[in-house]
């Protein structure tokens, strides 16, 4: 039974409404731009993790390791790509 | 009629009507051939629908010749407009079209399917595969760039070319200041074209990763593959941010957003960021495979291994994570802060440590080495010097205080030029020479050849050298005209005959191809060059499942070790091969994108509609067709391969 109960996928499914609920509430409650970002950042972050792994399959072949390193690669890549800009287009203007 | 007046040039010459007449004389006179050689269903069956990677090769080849003649026509006219002070060749317009059109025509496409070309042809044959990993999404890759490109070049004559430079900076390249669709058809073009690049990096980065022969770790491949992984991954991250910005950009110009406006909250230098977030990495998406094919030639002809394998594949791993580090040096003028600059000055000097660190594996390669002098090495010795003057310029300019003063000059103009010209486009011409007689069974004449690699070599110094000087002294780049009175007339004209001169030597490259195909001798053996690497293994010319048992591989030089060493790289006995089925879905889905593409860039909403109803419905036929490839049986393979050795 236990094989056939996909309890981490449906884990998952009810954790990735919670990280939606929360972003959720950026809108509905007055909070500060600061704050209000924050947790868009921080919610979007684990979402997109979660999806890579639980729903995506990230570690379960034997290309976790090509798989892992991609992702990070494109992460820094990526963080990179925001924090020059607004540091060029931005803060150091 | 109204509808039609958007067709019209904005700008018309006598030399674009007759480039019309030109273009349609053309495409009459190759309708009318194919017809009456009977030759649409040899096209149809062996080209238009083909997913050999070895074909798809020579027609990235072909396209990428066509445009550096495009290209290169552009270069002349550019010069002979600034030979002299105050010219009227061209007016302002068509020089802003030409350099427009120049700088995209030659890195997009003409460098790009040169790679391309040596990607396709070379990497399977290199790492014992029998094709890429997706032959169809290959074939796909192909004619999108091909479509793309296209699209791109009836600009001039249909509507009116872009005329807001290669880079395309707003607010100059917004609807206020380039009304014409010039601009659109960058945009959409450049889309198509780039989809198929991006594509092509996935395939590559699956076909390294999966295909490789057996026994071929990732530190025995050959350095070519090498460059061509890190140029790939460099691609897939690259690709998409030109993807997005183009997609700005259209919604500016189309769709009334304000990505780029200078009011409503658009910020204008946000595309010459993000451009140049791409831009940067695509220069080394372009260097790293050149780099690759010199280091098989050198390598090759100097007749021993290449020196410090494990620094070069370092030093390209390096450079693929820095080559996103440094974009913000095209723009240090652009106002931010010295923080800002001096974090970029400093990556930007930092690349060139690994790329300082390949020309010297370069030269110890050659220190012990019994050099013969081909052309392609006589390519391969007038790089070095050549772009290392380039690389040094590089690391002038990317000390950010001292940019104030080269930024935007001739001096730049020099530098981009003379990284690419000795660098990409002299390591295509030493590959297209090395690899000439594994595709077409003879060899290219070596007396022209070397004769060529002179002429072009000094054509290139006196073309690009005085760039450097009047540069300095303040002549600015993209400006169509000078007055006498700035004393840029000499370095000008001398500019202008060196460019004449390497025109000859593109010529020469031409009439090359010419006398070979009429006088060479056919009778050349599998490996003519007597080189290290498996292409060289298969036979000349290559069957279509290119080896008939896969090779098997204990080093990075396998032919090498089985010439000199007795290594066996063929064990066993013949299997049935499974290879792909052509199919004529790439090329006629990549048809209705040029129609999407054409119909969006006039903004015709409903071909736009149909087209795009088109392509989804390729997609899903081909989700929904079943198709597991064919084999070709032992028997086959035995014709085939006793029929290749006796000849
Ligand atoms: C030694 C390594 C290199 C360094 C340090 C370097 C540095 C620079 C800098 C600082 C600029 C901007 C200058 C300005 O706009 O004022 C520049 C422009 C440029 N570089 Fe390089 N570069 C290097 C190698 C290359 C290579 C290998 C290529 C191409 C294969 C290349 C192609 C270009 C192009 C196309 C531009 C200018 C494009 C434009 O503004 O239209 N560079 N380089
Ligand atoms: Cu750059």
């Amino acid at each position: 039974m236990s094989q056939l109960f996909p309890a981490k996928q449906v884990l998952g499914f009810v954790f990735s409404l919670l990280l939606t609920t929360v972003a959720l509430t950026v809108y509905f409650l007055d909070m500060s731009f600061t704050a209000g970002m924050t947790i868009l950042l921080v919610t979007a972050f684990i979402q997109a993790g979660l999806q890579l792994v639980v729903f995506m399959h990230a570690g379960e072949t034997k290309d976790k390791g090509a798989i892992y390193t991609n992702v990070f690669y494109g992460l820094i890549i990526a963080l990179v790509t925001v924090f020059g800009t607004l540091l060029a287009m931005i803060w150091d203007m | 009629m109204d509808f039609f007046d958007r067709f019209a040039v904005p700008h018309p010459s006598i030399a674009i009507y007759a480039s019309m007449a030109a273009i349609g004389l053309t495409i009459i006179a190759v309708i009318a051939g194919l017809t009456y050689f009977k030759k649409w269903g040899y096209l149809w069956r062996e080209w238009l629908t083909t997913v050999d990677h070895k074909r798809i090769g020579i027609m990235y080849l072909l396209s990428a010749l066509l445009m550096l003649f495009r290209g290169g026509v552009d270069a002349i006219m550019m010069r002979a407009q600034l030979a002299v002070p105050d010219n009227t060749l061209l007016d302002a317009q068509h020089y802003n079209e030409i350099f427009t059109t120049h700088g995209i025509v030659m890195i997009l496409f003409m460098a790009m399917p040169f790679i391309m070309f040596f990607m396709n042809f070379v990497v399977p044959l290199q790492i014992g595969a029998r094709d890429v990993a997706f032959p169809r999404l290959n074939a796909l890759s192909f004619w999108l760039f091909f479509m793309g490109a296209m699209l791109f070049n009836i600009s001039f004559v249909v509507g009116g070319s872009p005329d807001a430079g290669w880079t395309s900076y707003f607010p100059l390249a917004g609807n206020e200041f380039s009304e014409s669709v010039g601009t659109n058809y960058y945009m959409i073009a450049i889309q198509i074209a780039g989809i198929g690049t991006l594509m092509t990096g996935i395939n590559f980065i699956t076909t390294i990763l999966k295909m490789r022969a057996p026994g071929m770790t990732l530190m025995k491949m050959p350095m070519f593959t090498w460059s061509a992984l890190i140029a790939n991954v460099i691609i897939v991250f690259a690709f998409p941010v030109l993807a997005v910005l183009l997609a700005m950009g259209t919604l500016d110009r189309q769709f009334g957003t304000h990505f780029f406006t200078m009011d409503n909250g658009g910020m204008d230098m946000l595309w010459a960021n993000i451009f140049w977030v791409w831009g940067h990495p695509e220069v080394y998406i372009l260097i790293l495979p050149a780099f690759g094919i010199y280091s098989e030639i050198i390598s090759t002809f100097a007749r021993r291994n290449l020196y410090g394998y494990k620094s070069m594949v370092g030093s390209m791993v390096i450079i693929s994570l820095l080559s996103f580090l440094v974009w913000a040096h095209h723009f240090f003028t652009m106002g931010q802060g010295a923080l800002t600059n001096s974090i970029f000055s400093i990556t930007t000097m930092a690349i060139a440590v690994p790329t300082g660190v390949k020309i010297f594996n370069w030269l110890l390669t050659l220190r012990k080495g019994k050099i013969v002098f081909t052309t392609p090495m006589l390519y391969s010795m007038h790089f070095i010097p050549l772009f290392t003057l380039g690389g040094v310029t590089g690391v002038m300019l990317a000390m950010s205080a001292a940019d104030y003063q080269y930024h935007n000059t001739m001096f730049l103009v020099a530098h981009f030029h003379n990284v690419i010209i000795p660098g990409v486009v002299y390591a295509m011409l030493a590959g297209l020479h090395y690899y000439w007689p594994k595709m077409f069974g003879f060899m290219l004449n070596e007396k022209i050849g070397k004769r060529t690699v002179w002429l072009l070599s000094i054509g290139f110094i006196l073309a690009f050298m005085p760039m450097y000087a009047s540069g300095l002294d303040g002549q600015a780049r993209r400006m169509y005209t000078y007055s006498e009175a700035a004393g840029f007339g000499l370095m000008n004209m001398i500019s202008f005959v060196g460019a004449a001169i390497m025109a000859i030597g593109f010529v020469l490259i031409v009439y090359n191809i010419y006398f070979s195909t009429r006088y060479e001798s056919r009778d050349i053996s599998n490996d003519p060059w007597d080189a290290r690497t498996l292409e060289w293994s298969t036979h000349t010319p290559v069957p279509e499942y290119n080896f008939a048992i896969l090779p098997d591989v204990e080093s990075n030089e396998a032919l090498w070790d089985a010439k000199k060493n007795g290594h066996v790289l063929f064990k066993g006995d013949y299997e049935k091969i499974h290879m792909p089925n052509n199919s004529g879905i790439p090329f006629i889905m990549s048809c209705i994108f040029f129609v999407w593409g054409f119909s969006f860039i006039f903004s015709l909403w409903i071909p736009v509609i149909v087209t795009t109803l088109g392509i989804f419905g390729c997609m899903a036929l081909r989700s929904f067709e079943q198709d597991h490839g064919r084999y070709i049986s032992v028997k086959e393979i035995e014709e085939t391969e006793t029929n290749l050795r006796g000849a």
